[in-house]
């Protein structure tokens, strides 16, 4: 089966005052329709400007695409100028950003908001797009849908306004939808109930779905393979329980063990990971964690590892040494 | 155990309602019940956490204990004293034994001052001691919270968010304070750096004899560093117990839902986990609903829950309720 979406060796760059920033370095992977892909890592790995990149949404300058292909559905989508874009977007992918309180437009109401989208992408007249904006509303469980199309965003909750959101990027059905971090500005109980939301969805309606977040406990309810993202490399992929039960990368292992278990006993010190991420305007020459990894030989600060699969597994790993880290890291 | 302890805060009933926005220049809106009849204790040298969702009022507790707002009723007494009898200068003495971490650590430090005058503050304010003393005592701070003590004369904008959290840390310890609220004092960080920052707090604690009020909304970090736990919602706390058996144990039907939305980082338990969803959102504090605050959401309400209140009562041996279902 060939898959949904392919990258290949995607390069974002800055041109900054400061110098070049360095934001996605080489990044390729493979998507299957109807899955759910986790992408995870902390503020400034790259993770949101590499689904922007795919979207051709970097503002330029200073950002820039140098390098790269994206195929969707066998398009490339970076030879695309910007009205082919503007057709795929939406229709073909949709995205769903952190912040519902800023990424709505205050001064339209929801249904406008909604209708947009189906006006722009289908042969649609305003009177079907508005009952199709209620029905939208209505599957991602707001309650009286249909009377609140005419609410304005400050109307509605947080959740609400997400969940608006969700309805916004499902109107034209994508292929993929991707999500950026749609659940960190939520209260944990709002949290739970988006999430439940977008299992059902996607069962019912069979897209692929990008979620991108820094929360592990979020994607491990949720993906069916995950990447993990350092410094604008991916460092780790594989499915779920290969990250989670085989966790090979010691960035990976750091940041597991860094997170509190609720079977912890009591005074157990959290593994953390010494110092800071490296500055994307400098990166080394290496491996990008080899300043903070305990593991680290000359070599990792000379060469950086290519990612690669682990035998007969759909797991890869960019470190020189998982061999040997395999067997202490793995609670 | 507890009973041996010696009890450091002592908070009994607190209230602080805000002025709500005025409907008209003839009529006010109604108070926001922040905080609406709270009573709990810490015991010296424990953590109690603080966990709620967004506008419970777990900040308003927090910043009302250190008389940072004045209470609209109720009292904290710290150490024996009940601040409420205290005039302004003696009240400006004890605050010099409790302080408070912030959450944002980019808005709580001045970025036109220096480490060192920032850490220094509270030694100009409440000491006498020379610029040498000063500049001595405020290098071992940095040195105790892990960082360069020759950064004193950098400025917050040079720091990393992790590292600025050390230096509220730093100031927040100046005093020899023997009790610090700590306001989601990581949420703004990434997790590496989260397990840093909670790693030296728990350091400090054993080291230094603090006691901690640790106010946040990240149920795992706060179990892992929480002796006690309390559960607010609303302006109300609706549960306390000690921190395992809130987690296995728990009654109020409010404390269970928040436990099962904790997203897990373990694909085999998130997949046999129970989860239960609550319906809705948080109403709005300044009309709050009849009866049970939480009756609006509670997936087992009976009748009796709209009517009346329920009492925050203790139903086994230091586990305090507020839930009409708890027998």
């Amino acid at each position: 089966m060939t898959p949904l979406l392919e990258i290949k060796n995607l390069k974002t760059r800055f041109y900054t005052q400061d110098g070049v920033v360095r934001a996605v370095n080489d990044v390729s992977y493979t998507m299957d329709s109807g899955e759910i892909l986790g992408v995870v890592g902390e503020s400034g790995c790259g993770k949101s400007v590499h689904a922007l990149s795919m979207m051709q949404l970097i503002p330029y300058p200073p950002g820039k695409i140098t390098n790269g292909e994206v195929w969707l559905d066998g398009q490339d989508l970076l030879t695309l100028n910007e009205e082919e874009m503007q057709k795929v977007r939406g229709r073909d992918i949709a995205m769903i950003f952190q912040d519902p309180m800023t990424s709505l437009n205050p001064v339209f109401t929801i249904g406008f908001q909604i209708t947009e989208a189906l006006l722009l992408h289908n042969d649609m007249t305003k009177r079907e797009a508005k009952d199709r904006a209620g029905e939208l509303l209505e599957l991602v469980g707001i309650p009286g849908a249909k009377d609140r199309l005419d609410d304005y965003p400050h109307q509605f909750s947080g959740g609400m306004r997400q969940r608006a959101m969700i309805a916004m990027g499902l109107s034209c059905e994508p292929k993929l939808l991707i999500a950026d971090e749609p659940t960190t500005a939520l209260d944990v109980t709002i949290q739970a109930q988006i999430i439940d939301l977008v299992k059902k969805l996607q069962e019912e309606l069979g897209m692929a779905i990008m979620w991108i977040t820094h929360d592990l406990g979020v994607v491990a309810e949720l993906a069916h393979t995950i990447n993990v993202m350092y410094a604008g490399s991916i460092i780790e992929t594989g499915q779920i329980h290969n990250i989670y039960k085989e966790t090979k990368h010691p960035y990976t292992i750091g940041l597991l063990g860094s997170l509190p278990r609720l079977d912890d006993a009591p005074g157990t010190e959290l593994v953390s990971i010494p110092g800071l991420p490296p500055d994307l305007l400098a990166l080394p020459e290496g491996c990008p964690f080899a300043a903070r990894c305990e593991y680290r030989i000359e070599k990792c600060l000379v060469e950086k590892p290519p990612l690669e699969g682990i035998d007969g597994k759909d797991h890869s790993v960019a470190c020189w040494r998982w061999e040997e880290i395999a067997g202490i890291g793995s609670k | 155990m507890k009973a041996e302890m010696k009890k450091l805060v002592e908070v009994r009933n607190l209230k602080k309602y805000f002025p709500g926005t005025e409907v008209s220049i003839f009529r006010a809106g109604n108070d926001v019940k922040a905080v609406d009849g709270v009573s709990f204790d810490i015991y010296e040298q424990e953590t109690l956490g603080l966990v709620g969702e967004t506008g419970c009022g777990k900040t308003t507790v927090g910043r009302t204990m250190l008389h940072l707002y004045q209470p609209t009723a109720g009292n904290i007494i710290f150490d024996g004293v009940d601040l409420n009898d205290l005039g302004e200068r003696e009240l400006r003495f004890a605050r010099s034994k409790m302080q408070m971490i912030f959450q944002d650590p980019y808005a709580s430090l001045n970025p036109r001052m220096t480490v060192g005058s920032i850490v220094g503050a509270p030694l100009d304010v409440h000491t006498d001691q020379s610029r040498t003393e000063k500049r001595e005592r405020v290098q071992e701070l940095l040195d105790i919270v892990g960082l360069n003590p020759d950064f004193v004369n950098r400025y917050p904008h040079e720091f990393s968010g992790g590292q600025r959290q050390r230096i509220g840390i730093a100031r927040a310890l100046a005093l020899n304070p023997d009790f610090v609220v700590c306001d989601e004092p990581i949420s703004s960080l990434d997790v590496s750096i989260q397990a840093q920052v909670v790693n030296l707090l728990e350091d400090l604690q054993k080291k230094l004899g603090l006691t901690y009020l640790f106010i946040a909304h990240d149920l795992s970090m706060v179990r892992h560093i929480s002796d006690r736990m309390a559960v607010m919602y609303l302006g109300k706390i609706v549960e306390l117990a000690d921190r395992d058996e809130i987690f296995l144990n728990s009654l109020h039907p409010y404390t269970q839902a928040l436990m099962s939305a904790v997203p897990v980082p373990d694909p085999d338990l998130a997949e046999t986990k129970d989860r239960i969803i609550l319906d809705g959102d948080i109403p709005n504090p300044s009309n709050p609903p009849l009866g049970c605050n939480f009756n609006t959401r509670c997936p087992v309400a009976i009748d009796i829950c709209f009517k009346e209140e329920p009492e925050y009562r203790e139903v086994k041996d230091n586990h305090w309720v507020a839930c009409h279902l708890v027998k």
